[in-house]
């Protein structure tokens, strides 16, 4: 075989050198896995005890209400929003609510034309909203009970935080070291010997994606330890999410670092791009509701896929089968990113 | 067999605004220490580069070993750029393993550690490395592979006398081995030391080329008298060609009896006088009319 076929001796050599090379930067390794742990201390601390003392009601056909449910509407220190729906969204927006009353994010789920309600038998609120709905007409309404065990705000933001660290590590891991190599001469070395740009690419994509899941792994238990946050999917999915995640994130570095030689420019380019994918991308609110333009915007984002599919597996426990379009995004993603940045990259 | 290792056929690299190189001719045969001269933008380095494989050339023809540079070339190269970073957090052992792990062949690392001087600091982190050390650990990689031809892009520039001299050392055993080795420099001295035949390059141009003696002895035929100016201010010297320096003087003549006399019968005193023969920088400066360091 011709040594300039893809050599896994050199790709190994390179792979080896450039996880050194991270591990024993104590204070860029630190930096990777303390961010993320403070941001998540951060938001243990600011969200714990009860977030309000007011009941929260969501309400389907508010406009049409029977003069029972008017009654209750009208109750106070009770927060009532209307879930708004066209006619064919329907279901889809009372599925909605009741997961919602599943995790404990509303206390009672009221139709009002209906006058069927849906509470959560685990939740003291719950229980207690219905003794006032029930306090007006005590017959008037019918019971649909669900269960579920709450999500916290801090049980929801985490899968976005993990995926966010991931994006940083892989857009700044790969794109900046890339460009700082080549500003300072060290591609033009490689360049010099016999390794192909795949075999080079090919060593650092591997390098950051064995880096980002050691760090994400080790801050994933690691904050567990203390929050105890909701995993009720399976691990080995979420491994497969992140990973693809990381591929996709890392490839796009590798087409924005692809011939750029000042860290400056890299830098802006890397936080052009990281940034509304940080706060477009579903990390920190729901993109439920928001705007058709903002909604096509988060599509293109591969930090949108990574944040959604990991909240999927770990809130709802969802399979490999039930994200099987994010992945199917990311994996095009992947592909795209890494076909166009192999053959855009320059050594020099 | 052929003793012609690299052949370079009318090579030019012309960029949007200047002709970097422009239309040179060099044969290198094996085992021979080649060093290219000039001063800064001559040429020299893109030339080099070009050689390398890291530049494209406009035009012109290479051949290595009879064929265009290829696969075989990349494995057989030794290459040390003028600056290069090492890898940060990576000891000395490692980036040698590193890139000898990156060539087919690789030479005997206990013997590369030993030869350049490296065994003390082979644990230590690659940024800790002085600029001496730092120049071996270039040299070291530049062997890795067991070349069969060198290139070095001026490897001693900023190093102390001391240094240089170990360099010096290193590149003499290189040569004693018959590798063939194709140096940049703008040490004169060190070009005079180490190689077997230079060529000098201005404006993209090579302006000269041969054995440095040989060139030496082309161009001159006189030596060079050093005087402090102090001492020489009210002699007639008109029968002598001289350059008047900040400090001091020199007179070149072709009969260093004959100066001395009209000297000493103008009662010039003797006791800081030097006599040097000239050098590759004398020759520069005939050539082109330029310092070489300019």
């Amino acid at each position: 075989m011709s040594s300039y076929t893809m050599s896994f001796k050199r790709f190994l050599a390179l792979l080896s050198t450039r996880n050194k090379e991270f591990f024993r930067d104590r204070s860029s390794l630190s930096w990777n896995i303390l961010m993320p742990v403070l941001i998540v201390a951060g938001f243990s601390f600011a969200f714990t005890g009860d977030i309000g003392e007011q009941f929260k009601v969501a309400v389907l056909n508010e406009s049409m209400a029977t003069k029972a449910s008017q009654q209750f509407l009208t109750t106070k220190h009770v927060e009532f929003y209307n879930i708004e729906t066209t006619e064919d969204d329907v279901t889809q927006a009372q599925d909605r609510a009741i997961k919602k009353i599943q995790r404990h994010q509303v206390d009672l789920f009221l139709d009002a034309k209906k006058q069927t309600y849906w509470i959560n038998t685990e939740s003291p609120k719950g229980y207690l909203v219905e003794k006032i709905l029930l306090a007006q007409e005590k017959n008037a309404f019918t019971k649909q009970s669900v269960s579920g065990k709450q999500i916290r705000y801090l049980d929801w933001v985490i899968p976005g935080i993990l995926s966010m660290n991931m994006m940083f590590s892989a857009l700044f891991g790969v794109g900046f070291v890339i460009v700082r190599y080549r500003k300072n001469g060290m591609l033009k070395r490689l360049k010099a010997t016999p390794i192909t740009a795949f075999e080079y690419l090919s060593a650092q994509i591997a390098s950051r994606i064995m880096l980002i899941m050691v760090v994400t792994a080790f801050v994933f238990y690691g904050t567990n330890i203390f929050v105890d946050f909701v995993m009720n999917g399976s691990h080995l999915s979420l491994f497969l999410v992140f990973a693809l995640g990381a591929l996709s994130m890392i490839s796009l570095g590798l087409i924005i670092a692809a011939r750029i030689t000042s860290e400056e420019t890299a830098g802006g380019l890397l936080n052009m791009f990281s940034w509304p994918m940080m706060f477009f991308s579903g990390v920190w609110f729901s993109l439920e509701g928001a705007a058709p333009i903002m909604l096509s915007i988060a599509e293109v984002f591969p930090l949108t896929h990574v944040t959604a599919s990991a909240r999927a597996i770990m809130i709802d426990g969802a399979s490999l089968v039930d994200i099987s379009y994010h992945l199917l995004v990311l994996t095009g993603q992947s592909i795209v990113f890494l076909l166009f940045g192999a053959w855009y990259f320059k050594w020099e | 067999m052929s003793t012609q290792l690299l052949q370079i056929k009318n090579l030019v690299k012309h960029y949007p605004s200047v002709k970097a190189v422009n239309g040179i001719d060099i044969t290198l045969n094996k085992g021979i220490c080649f060093g290219l001269l000039g001063p800064n933008g001559a040429g020299k380095t893109t030339t080099i580069e070009i050689l390398e494989g890291i530049n494209q050339a406009t035009s012109g023809e290479i051949l290595y070993k009879g064929q265009p540079p290829g696969n075989q070339f990349r494995s057989e190269a030794g290459i040390m750029f003028q600056s290069t970073a090492l890898q940060d957090y990576i000891t000395v052992r490692e980036t040698l393993q590193m890139f000898g792990k990156l060539y087919p062949q690789q030479a005997d690392l206990d013997e590369l550690i030993k030869r350049c001087n490296l065994t003390e600091y082979l644990e230590q982190d690659n940024r800790q490395l002085s600029g001496g050390q730092r120049q071996r650990l270039l040299l070291a990689i530049a062997l890795v592979n067991d070349p069969d031809i060198i290139f070095l892009d001026e490897p001693t520039t900023g190093l102390d006398p001391q240094a240089r001299r170990n360099f010096w050392d290193l590149i003499n055993d290189i040569k004693a081995e018959g590798k063939t080795i194709v140096l940049t420099t703008h040490y004169m001295d060190e070009a005079y030391m180490l190689c077997d035949e230079i060529a000098i390059m201005d404006h993209g141009k090579i302006i000269a080329q041969g054995t440095p003696k040989h060139l030496l002895e082309k161009h001159f035929n006189d030596v060079i008298l050093q005087l402090p100016n102090i001492d020489i201010d009210n002699v007639d010297l008109s029968s002598f060609t001289t350059h008047k320096k900040e400090n001091y003087i020199e007179i070149t003549t072709r009969d260093v009896n004959q100066a001395i006399a009209v000297l000493i019968e103008n009662n010039v005193s003797l006791s800081q006088l030097q006599i040097r023969q000239r050098t590759l920088d004398d020759l520069f400066l005939e050539l082109t009319g330029k310092e070489l360091r300019s």
